[in-house]
């Protein structure tokens, strides 16, 4: 599985970004989000070495390995506090999160509200399949109610998140929703959203045929609608537009807030540069400084 | 000079501003040149509760908090009927008489009433009346011991004057005045005083002392999530981020501190956290994850009562199996117990070191009684500049001649790690088991060989790790009637418990474990042959180290003494185990806990 780094000549493209095949599914929705990824990357036209994909575990979260640039494959559901500390020691890294739905939304729920909350300057891209794939299709916490799956053989009884509302009011800055099958919008989003200073997310809906059927992108082209005149930086308007569902399902930017600072700009200790490029230790008279409190 | 050796107790209610109390005490002290080293047996209460603070004092250096009380400080009612049986004959015992309708009865003792009221009648602002009440008291004591009231009023400026105006700092002189004369003319000193010797020494606790070591190894990121009794460690950081430039992080949970912890470390950053039991059983998995992707990190868990939520403000050695066991499947890793304050300091540059080096978890086993114990050093003998070495790191693109393989397959097993961000070494690491280039050998590629490559690639490490780390100390004569065995933070009681036992004619030596893991079971049965009747002393109730000692090196034990009523050990019950043992009453000891809080 060598994935050999060749000098990109020129300015990159996608294909400069294209590691191993993926093994995915054939037809799976997450093959769209990632070749919009690599589109997205070579559009931002700087060095491979310059970005960092990191993700936790599951399907979705195996795509590190299939994109060419620094990755981090981590823990189930720990994606995010992994990529804040990468970006706290080096913010100069343009640090993308990707992976699933129960990744993010289940085992790795606690971090994924703080994470926003704080504005760590990240884009996250979660595909959202509403099923638990590589445990072979249980429920996910996106599950509509109703459906059977492997864990809810007589219908889910629970109510599904809603990711896209949850970030508005958890403090992200730019929020949106995306279809896997819509490769365009999905990677304006992302070119967006890596130029956006703070928490970008972007809930993108990627279908899995091996546990919904081939009948599961009908399902989607049936519900998805592209979000019209409306203002992204009103955070009211975008919670109204994020939590219509079913067949009223909107896709695009519902918010985005371009004055907050992200928390690598709050954060005095950076202004002497990245913290993994700064000098270790502490001088003598620091020391003495120290000393001279404790006596 | 004879050595001094004075122990002086602080009772009072949490709140009542207790830990000031002590550490203006350790500061005058240390600038006599004395040396402390103190206790506080508190429980998890912000108000309501009980607090006693125990303060050993003495010309030489001290690394236990004492068998004996001289001096008893009471600053509340419930402190007075407490403690008073806990002074040693011929001490004395300080209270607030307005406290007390009946003068407490001990003929054998020192009784010092001080009316506080009477000398409190001049201040007008009750709060500031009530807060004055432990300067008053401890200006008593100063008299007692006969030590200078100046001290504390150059303390009193320095912490009060800038922070909350003249006022209060008169009002604060006024009650010591009084104090300190009235002292002078009712009560008598102590047949010894303080002494002024040098150098003048400086004053740390446990927690402090390795947030500070780790400033000096050079961490640049720091994560925590509040647990008592690690929270220190993050105070000291918090407090001095920005002066020294480190990044601290409080995070939701300590899932999120060991994982941030990691990333920052693979971006480049020397990275610690510290927590206690049960958030290091939250870090459990991604101990392992760290192992997994070959990225150094220091963990360090500062060992409260257990199990479960267990004793928040009590000390234990429990957590011993909880580092050896910690994350599924087999990992290098180094775990190491301080055994003093200032060791601590020492031990963080030192673990870095081999961190980096091998690229894998450390862990560090502290406890209570370490972390929050005070202890003076001579500052002149603190080493703000360790060795920083970060090992094989590609932290820039130089020639290369071949393909970059992050974790290519070596004799030492150590793969030299670039950094993201350096031009021509992408790469990805997983927790998935992987390939020499990063690759997942756990799925569709699952492949035996490769498997068996990149496992004993990763446990080569192991055998450069033990190569590094040093035996166990061996302190005392050869020919030992009975040896004491102990590992981490139990060193310094032991230690007199030795020579106590020396003393008293039964031949004792000690054997001090502090690099726990790896252990080269050579080197460590070298050192075990010359024990006597061997006896391991540990803070716990199954015996972990032990059992841990038996299972490395098939060492069995003679006898136990073992202690997990949440309560540190002091010197005596340690010897007096040995004495039981030695006559074969038993093979273990469970020593009594007289002072209860």
């Amino acid at each position: 599985m060598a994935k050999k780094e060749r000098p990109i000549k020129g300015a990159p493209t996608a294909k400069d970004y294209r590691s191993v095949n993926p093994d995915w599914c054939p037809g799976c929705g997450d093959f769209g989000v990632l070749a919009a990824l690599q589109t997205a990357y070579a559009e931002l036209g700087r060095g491979s070495h310059d970005h960092l994909t990191v993700s936790g575990i599951g399907c979705s979260s195996n795509l590190p390995g299939f994109v060419r640039t620094y990755g981090m494959h981590t823990l189930h559901g720990r994606s995010l506090a992994v990529a804040t500390g990468a970006k706290m020691a080096n913010h100069e890294l343009n640090v993308v999160v990707t992976g699933g739905d129960g990744d993010g939304y289940g085992i790795g729920g606690n971090h994924f509200i703080h994470t926003m909350r704080k504005n760590v300057d990240l884009l996250y891209i979660v595909m959202n399949n509403e099923t638990y794939g590589l445990t072979v299709g249980q429920a996910s916490p996106t599950t509509v109610v109703g459906e059977t799956s492997k864990s809810t053989p007589f219908g889910n009884i629970e109510t599904p998140l809603n990711p896209v509302a949850m970030a508005i009011v958890a403090g992200a800055t730019y929020v949106a929703r995306a279809y896997s099958s819509e490769r365009k919008q999905l990677t304006e989003l992302m070119i967006n959203g890596m130029h956006h200073k703070g928490f970008a997310f972007i809930d993108v809906i990627s279908p899995c045929i091996t546990w919904k059927g081939d009948e599961i992108f009908d399902y989607w082209k049936e519900r998805v609608n592209f979000l019209e005149n409306h203002d992204t930086s009103d955070k009211a308007a975008a919670l109204e537009q994020a939590v219509k569902t079913g067949h009223d399902t909107q896709l695009g930017l519902f918010y985005h807030d371009t004055s907050s600072q992200s928390l690598d700009q709050m954060e005095p200790v950076l202004e002497a540069g990245p913290m993994a490029h700064q000098s270790l230790g502490i001088t003598p008279e620091q020391g003495s400084a120290i000393i001279k409190r404790m006596m | 000079m004879a050595k001094y050796d004075f122990v002086v107790a602080v009772g009072g209610a949490p709140g009542q501003g207790i830990e000031t109390l002590g550490k203006s005490l350790g500061q005058i002290c240390a600038r006599y040149g004395l040396y402390v080293y103190t206790y506080s047996a508190y429980q998890s209460l912000i108000r309501g509760g009980h607090t006693f603070l125990t303060i050993r004092i003495s010309s030489e250096p001290v690394a236990n908090h004492g068998d004996e009380i001289d001096l008893i400080i009471a600053l509340d009612k419930n402190s007075i009927e407490k403690h008073l049986p806990n002074v040693r004959p011929g001490g004395a015992f300080i209270y607030n008489s307005d406290d007390v309708k009946q003068a407490p009865e001990r003929d054998d003792i020192q009784l010092c009433p001080i009316p506080y009221k009477k000398f409190s009648s001049g201040i007008e602002d009750r709060k500031l009346q009530r807060t004055c009440l432990n300067t008053c008291l401890l200006s008593v004591a100063l008299n007692l011991v006969g030590a200078d009231l100046n001290l504390l009023k150059d303390i009193i400026i320095g912490a009060l004057l800038k922070r909350k105006g003249q006022e209060v700092v008169d009002a604060n002189f006024s009650v010591a005045d009084a104090g300190f004369d009235h002292a002078a003319e009712n009560f008598t000193k102590f047949d010894t005083a303080f002494e002024k010797q040098e150098p003048a020494l400086a004053f740390v606790d446990g927690n402090s002392a390795m947030a500070m070591g780790g400033a000096a190894a050079g961490v640049k990121f720091y994560a925590a999530y509040p647990m008592s009794p690690s929270t220190g460690v993050l105070h000291w950081m918090a407090a001095n981020a920005r002066n020294l430039n480190i990044m601290v992080r409080q995070c939701e949970d300590e899932i999120s501190v060991i994982n941030m912890v990691i990333g920052a470390a693979h971006a480049g950053c020397r990275a610690m956290c510290a927590t206690s039991g049960g958030g290091f059983a939250l870090m459990s998995e991604a101990i392992g994850s760290a192992a997994m992707m070959e990225i150094p990190i220091v963990v360090i868990n500062v060992q409260r009562g257990g199990p479960s939520t267990g004793l928040p403000t009590k000390t234990e050695q429990g957590d011993l199996w909880q580092l050896l066991g910690a994350s599924q499947g087999d990992f290098p890793k180094i775990i190491v117990a301080p055994t003093s304050i200032m060791d601590g300091f020492d031990t963080i540059p030192e673990l870095f070191n081999l961190v980096d080096k091998y690229q894998c978890p450390g862990m560090v086993l502290s406890d209570l009684t370490l972390s929050m114990g005070f202890a003076t050093f001579d500052p002149d003998t603190i080493n703000w500049q360790p060795e920083i070495d970060r090992g094989e790191m590609i932290t820039e693109l130089g020639p290369m001649e071949e393909e970059y393989l992050r974790y290519q397959i070596t004799d030492s097993g150590i793969s030299p790690r670039a950094i993201p961000g350096v031009p021509g070494h992408v790469h990805v690491v997983a927790t998935d088991d992987h390939d020499e280039d990063g690759g997942l050998i756990s799925d569709e590629y699952t492949n035996p060989h490769k498997r068996r490559d990149i496992m004993e690639k990763r446990q080569r490490k192991m055998e450069g790790i033990v190569k590094h780390l040093p035996p166990p100390t061996f302190e005392g004569p050869e020919d030992a009637d009975v040896t004491l065995i102990g590992w981490g933070s139990t060193h310094g009681v032991i230690s007199e418990a030795v020579q106590m036992l020396n003393d008293d004619g039964i031949v004792t030596n000690h054997i001090h474990f502090k690099w726990l893991y790896p252990i080269d079971e050579d080197v460590v049965n070298e050192v075990l042959a010359n024990s006597g009747r061997s006896i391991i002393v540990e803070c716990n109730y199954t015996g972990q180290f032990a059992r841990f000692l038996r299972g490395e090196t098939g060492f069995n034990a003679d006898g136990h003494i073992r202690k997990y009523d949440g309560e540190p050990f002091m010197p005596h019950h340690i010897a007096d185990g040995a004495r039981e043992l030695l006559i074969g009453k038993t093979e273990l000891y469970v020593p009594y806990q007289e002072i209860v809080v």
